[in-house]
C-alpha cells in the first residue's frame, strides 16, 4: 500500500487516480499508523512553503515521517519535494524536513533569460544526470509537467535530473530512500505514470 | 526548454460535446470522455472543458464526466463555464480539475479572483477574457461574448493578473470562427502588459496559423475547438509540423 499524506494541501484526485490506474493500492491518510504500515509514502503539495510546513507539522506526522523515511521509499511531489529540503526562502525563511541538503529559492532572480515567465507552467524535457532505478521506464529527454515559482538550489550532490529553463532547474532529487520531483508525475501523461510505476517497484 | 502547448477545447452541454464533430474511430462522437481519450492519445498538452449547461441536472452530469476523464487521463485539465463562487471552484477541483477558468463570474464579482488565488494558488486561476474591438479599442465582453461591459480589456486583464490570475486565455471575438488566423495584434497588446502565460484562442484555421502565433513573443499556448473536432487538422500532425519548423513541442 502507498500512503499519500493528506495534510490539507492540494488536490489529491489525480494522484490517487494515477496510482489506481497502475493497479496500485493507495490510501490518502493523515494517520501515522498508515504511514508505518505502508510500503511507500508520497508527500504531495501545492501552495506556499511556510503554510504547508505549518499544516504538516500540525498533523503531528513529521517525527513519523522522519522515522519511516529510513525504512521505506518516500516521494515528495512539487511543493512536497521542496519540503524535503533544509530550508526555503519563500516569503521569509522557513525550515523544511531536512532530508535533502540545499535550499528552496525563487526562480525569477536566477533565470539567465529574464523574458521567461514565472511560474514556469508547462511541459519541459527532463535531462537525466545520474541513472537511477526511478528512471527504469523512461528515457532522458521525455517531457514532464511543471508548475512552480521556486526551485531546489545548492543540491548538486542530490540532483538526479534537471530541466532547462535558461538555467538547469532541479527536476528530481534523491537522498537515500527519499526522492522528490519538482514536476507533477500525476499530470505528466504516460511518462509520469512510468515514473510512478518505477517508484512503486523501488 | 519549456514547450509551446496545444490545447483542444470541449464545450459540453448536458453531458455532450456541443460543437459539430466528425471523427472516425470513436464510438460516440459527442461523448466528452471518448473525445478526451482520443485527444490525449493524439498528444494534446492540456484539455479545456467548458460547461455551457444552464440547468442543475446538467451540472451534475458535467461533474460526473469530469471525474471520469480525470480518473483516466493524466494531463492538466482546465474547467470553465458558470464559475461564479468559491464553491464552484471547489466543486470542479474535487472532481479532478487542475485549473479553473473564470470569465463573467469575475466581472460580476471582482473579489472572486483574489479569493480563489488565495485559497488555491495563482496557478489554479485562469482568467478567460472575451475581447472585441469597439471604436478602435479592445473591450471586454461578458455572457459568452454577447454583452459589452464597456471595460478596457488591457486594463481589466492587468488588474486580474495583479489580483492573482495565473494564466490568461484570450479569446478574440473578432477572429473567432473566422479561421483566418489568431488575433496577433490583440495578443501582442496583452503580452506587452502581463508576464503570466497567455493562451491564444479564436481564429485558428490551419497549421501555419499556429507557426505564426508562436513566432510572437509571450504567447505560450494555442487553443482551438472546431478545427480539431472537425478533423481539419490533427493534433499529432500539427505538433510534428511545428516541431519541424523550430517550435519545441512535446511529441
Amino acid at each position: 500500500m502507498i500512503a499519500v499524506i493528506d495534510y490539507g494541501v492540494g488536490n489529491l484526485f489525480s494522484l490517487r487516480s494515477s496510482l489506481e490506474s497502475l493497479g496500485l493500492e493507495a490510501k490518502v491518510t493523515a494517520d501515522g499508523a498508515d504511514l508505518a504500515a505502508a510500503d511507500r509514502i508520497i508527500l504531495p503539495g501545492v501552495g506556499a512553503f511556510g503554510d504547508a510546513m505549518a499544516k504538516l507539522t500540525a498533523t503531528g506526522l513529521v517525527p513519523v515521517l522522519k522515522e519511516q523515511a529510513e525504512k521505506k521509499p518516500l516521494l515528495g511531489i512539487c511543493l512536497g519535494m521542496q519540503l524535503l529540503f533544509e530550508k526555503s526562502y519563500e516569503y521569509g525563511e522557513h525550515a523544511g524536513l531536512g532530508f535533502v541538503p540545499g535550499a528552496v529559492c525563487p526562480l525569477e532572480p536566477d533565470l539567465a533569460d529574464k523574458t521567461l515567465k514565472v511560474p514556469q507552467i508547462g511541459w519541459n524535457a527532463l535531462q537525466i544526470l545520474k541513472d537511477d532505478p526511478l528512471f527504469r521506464y523512461i528515457k532522458s529527454g521525455e517531457y514532464v509537467y511543471y508548475v512552480h515559482s521556486y526551485y531546489g538550489k545548492d543540491c548538486a550532490g542530490s540532483t538526479l535530473a534537471v530541466s532547462d529553463y535558461s538555467i538547469p532547474v532541479t527536476g528530481v532529487v534523491r537522498a537515500g530512500r527519499v526522492y522528490g520531483t519538482q514536476f507533477h508525475p500525476e499530470k505528466s501523461g504516460d511518462t509520469g505514470l512510468r515514473i510512478l510505476k518505477a517508484f512503486a517497484e523501488l | 526548454m519549456i514547450t509551446k502547448r496545444i490545447i483542444p477545447c470541449l464545450d459540453v452541454r448536458t453531458g455532450r460535446v456541443a460543437k459539430g464533430t466528425n471523427f472516425e474511430g470513436i464510438k460516440d462522437v459527442a461523448d466528452p470522455v471518448e473525445m478526451a481519450r482520443m485527444y490525449n492519445a493524439a498528444g494534446a498538452d492540456e484539455l479545456v472543458f467548458y460547461d455551457i449547461t444552464a440547468s442543475y441536472e446538467g451540472r451534475a452530469l458535467f461533474t460526473d464526466i469530469l471525474k471520469k476523464v480525470a480518473s483516466e487521463i493524466f494531463i492538466p485539465l482546465t474547467v470553465g463555464g458558470g464559475i461564479n463562487t468559491l464553491e464552484d471552484f471547489d466543486r470542479v477541483l474535487k472532481c479532478g480539475a487542475d485549473k479553473v477558468s473564470v470569465n463573467s463570474g469575475a466581472l460580476k464579482n471582482p473579489g472572486l479572483i483574489p479569493a480563489a488565488a488565495k485559497r488555491y494558488g495563482n496557478q489554479c486561476v485562469v482568467l478567460s477574457a472575451d475581447v472585441k474591438r469597439v471604436d478602435g479599442r479592445f473591450r471586454v465582453f461578458a455572457k459568452g461574448g454577447r454583452e459589452d461591459t464597456g471595460r478596457d480589456a488591457l486594463e481589466w486583464i492587468s488588474q486580474c493578473v495583479e489580483n492573482g490570475a495565473g494564466e490568461i486565455c484570450l479569446n478574440s471575438i473578432d477572429t473567432d470562427g473566422v479561421r483566418q488566423g489568431f488575433d496577433l495584434e490583440m495578443l501582442d497588446a496583452v503580452a506587452a502588459r502581463v508576464n503570466v502565460p497567455i493562451i491564444a484562442s479564436g481564429g485558428a484555421g490551419k497549421k501555419e496559423d499556429f507557426l505564426e502565433l508562436f513566432g510572437h513573443k509571450g504567447i505560450d499556448a494555442g487553443l482551438a475547438a472546431g478545427i480539431f473536432h472537425q478533423k481539419l487538422l490533427t493534433i499529432r500532425e500539427l505538433k510534428e509540423y511545428l516541431n519541424k519548423n523550430g517550435v519545441e513541442m512535446r511529441l
